[in-house]
């Protein structure tokens, strides 16, 4: 076996329940585990585990423009080869638009009088906090707007690994953001398993398909969860049978439940707020999760 | 021609909803005389399972990415070290050029003395077109499993739409979900963005960054609150505080989650809905945002 898992809940499609059952895994887990949320663009795990931020850093990545006014001999050679229109002329002087700038440098390697600097850019902070269950809890925040929310996930991974293996820890447990693209990748790029959380809707089932391509496409072992099952049977058979052309192991079938949203807006989990099946079955699906 | 967005900092709280619905609803207003529905969030477009019609246009979108000309080249690495994506490498005598990283900024290939790394297409997905009705047109695009850059196809999507529109024209964006640079491709510059939450402490917090995200943009928006019930003062009192405007509201109801569940378009069967959706829409209408 080896030293330390990783285990990613991820769901293509948002608002399927994926932090509510992440963070009930979380309490589940209790101190055996480090988790993470990966979810940097809109990271919600920390309105349930109320962490206490014992350390936090800035975190630059990528570059941005700035023309100095001083030097600049309009020559238009920076706007001409910028392919993101972040160059804008006002009143006569060239202006970087801080949002289009992807950071690409072209125009300070063009500019004749040097007059373009690329500093580097703030684009978010990570925190290493305690949760109130004790465990670690790494997560972060990007900056309004800004980009590589792709780096900020791996180095959010990276604190998460480097915590664990300090603390003796065997297990990571991960928040996942939505979609495919790179922030999902990066999430997913090593990691030991992932486990989706779908939910019986066209679009639940549509970006099941796709987000399942991406986890076999990179090798890792899936495994499913269907929340709100009893909303549509008819769909939550047609999910299985999906489940299994894509090789994905099926941990559970949960009711769709009102408890779900009562609990949030206790600021609890699941676990923690229902006391009858829900409970019982999130904590049979959190044995087999860390059995596969 | 008028562009409005449709976006969450949440995932999953009714952006699709309510882009297909109040399409479908606005398509019975005589203020336009055309519109288009454009799915953006191409990650996974979802728009399309609700609105079913015919394919009038396809095709494969490119995005432009170098390629080593061996024979050219003189191994100055100067590319490389141009580079800000590490999206090229040496290895001994040849150039490894790594797609997924690449930005498509063009300095390694402008900026080569050789002319060695000339800019060819890459294929990051596709974009399709249907007529819904006369009135209605759905174009989507999706990206490509495995390929990572999503605002590269958001931005060519745009741009196909915007190419067909006229001055009576409306066009309905469904954004992707976040903060981040795929959403913000996406509402830049619309004339209204509407943020639609659900009334939970997760629809709140994501909801605040939301409004943050538009704030820097200088985006004008309003809220809607779906899924509305019980605990919508989490969001009102919120919203009061800040001085947002709530555009409208959505009722709470399990009929309305099988309805979406089976990819049916909620105000054609369910009337509460259609009136709340109407009601948004007629708001929009009053206060000029269309």
């Amino acid at each position: 076996m080896k030293e330390l898992k990783e285990i990613v809940v991820i769901s293509g499609k948002g608002g399927t329940g994926k932090t509510s059952l992440t963070s009930s895994f979380a309490v589940l887990g209790g101190t055996a585990l480090v988790v993470a949320d990966c979810d940097v663009d809109a990271a919600d795990m920390h309105l349930l585990l109320n962490p206490k931020t014992e350390y936090e850093e800035d975190f630059y990545s990528g570059k941005t423009a700035v023309i100095e006014t001083e030097g600049c001999v309009h020559c238009y050679k920076c706007k001409n080869v910028c392919r993101f229109d972040a160059i804008n002329v006002i009143n006569g002087e060239f202006v970087v638009d801080e949002l289009n700038c992807e950071g690409c440098s072209y125009c300070f390697h063009i500019c004749p009088t040097r007059t373009i600097k690329m500093p580097d850019a703030l684009s978010g902070k990570f925190f290493i906090s305690k949760s109130r269950l004790g465990s670690t809890l790494v997560h972060a925040r990007l900056n309004i707007a800004a980009d590589n929310s792709g780096k900020l996930v791996t180095k959010v991974r990276d604190e998460a690994k480097r915590v664990a293996k300090e603390e003796k820890k065997k297990l990571i447990l991960v928040d996942g953001p939505p979609g495919i693209g790179c922030p999902v990748v990066a999430s997913l790029t090593g990691a030991d398993l992932a486990v989706i959380v779908t939910e019986p809707t066209v679009s639940g089932q549509h970006d099941l398909k796709r987000v399942a391509e991406l986890v076999s496409k990179m090798k890792i072992t899936g495994a499913l969860i269907i929340n709100k099952a009893d909303l549509n049977r008819d769909m939550t058979g047609r999910i299985k049978q999906l489940a299994k052309e894509l090789n994905l192991t099926l941990i559970a079938e949960l009711p769709y439940d009102q408890s779900f949203t009562e609990a949030i807006t206790k600021g609890k989990t699941i676990v923690e707020y229902d006391k009858g099946s829900i409970k019982k079955q999130i904590e049979d699906s959190w044995r087999k999760i860390i059995e596969l | 021609m008028t562009e409005i967005a449709i976006a969450s900092g949440k995932g999953g709280t009714g952006k699709t909803t309510l882009t297909v619905n109040l399409a479908k609803m606005l398509a019975e207003n005589n203020r336009f005389s055309k519109i288009f529905v454009c799915d953006l969030d191409v990650e996974e477009p979802n728009s399309g399972l609700f609105l079913k019609g015919d394919l009038i246009h396809e095709e494969t979108k490119y995005r432009m990415i170098p390629e080593w000309k061996e024979d050219k080249c003189t191994f100055c690495k100067r590319s490389a070290n141009v580079c800000e994506f590490n999206a090229l490498a040496y290895l001994g005598f040849s150039v490894l050029i790594f797609p997924e990283l690449c930005h498509s900024c063009y300095a390694c290939s402008e900026l080569c003395p050789e002319d060695a790394l000339p800019m060819v297409q890459h294929r990051m997905g596709q974009l399709k077109h249907y007529k819904i009705s006369e009135k209605l047109e759905f174009i989507e695009s999706r990206l490509d499993i495995g390929v990572e850059q999503a605002v590269p196809l958001i931005a060519a999507t745009r741009r196909y739409v915007t190419n067909l529109a006229d001055e009576n024209t409306l066009i309905i964006y469904d954004a992707p979900p976040g903060t981040s640079c795929p959403v913000i491709e996406a509402v830049k510059k619309t004339k209204k963005t509407i943020l639609i939450t659900e009334p939970t402490p997760f629809g709140l917090h994501d909801l605040t960054l939301a409004i943050e995200t538009m704030q820097e943009l200088n985006q004008p928006f309003g809220v809607v609150i779906n899924r509305s019930g019980k605990h919508d003062h989490l969001i009102v009192d919120y919203c009061k505080a800040n001085n947002i405007r709530i555009i409208g509201k959505i009722p709470f109801m399990r009929d309305a989650a099988v309805a979406y569940s089976n990819g049916k378009l909620m105000v054609d069967s369910i009337p509460q809905i259609r009136e709340a959706v109407k009601t948004i829409g007629n708001n929009l209408l009053k206060e000029d945002a269309l």
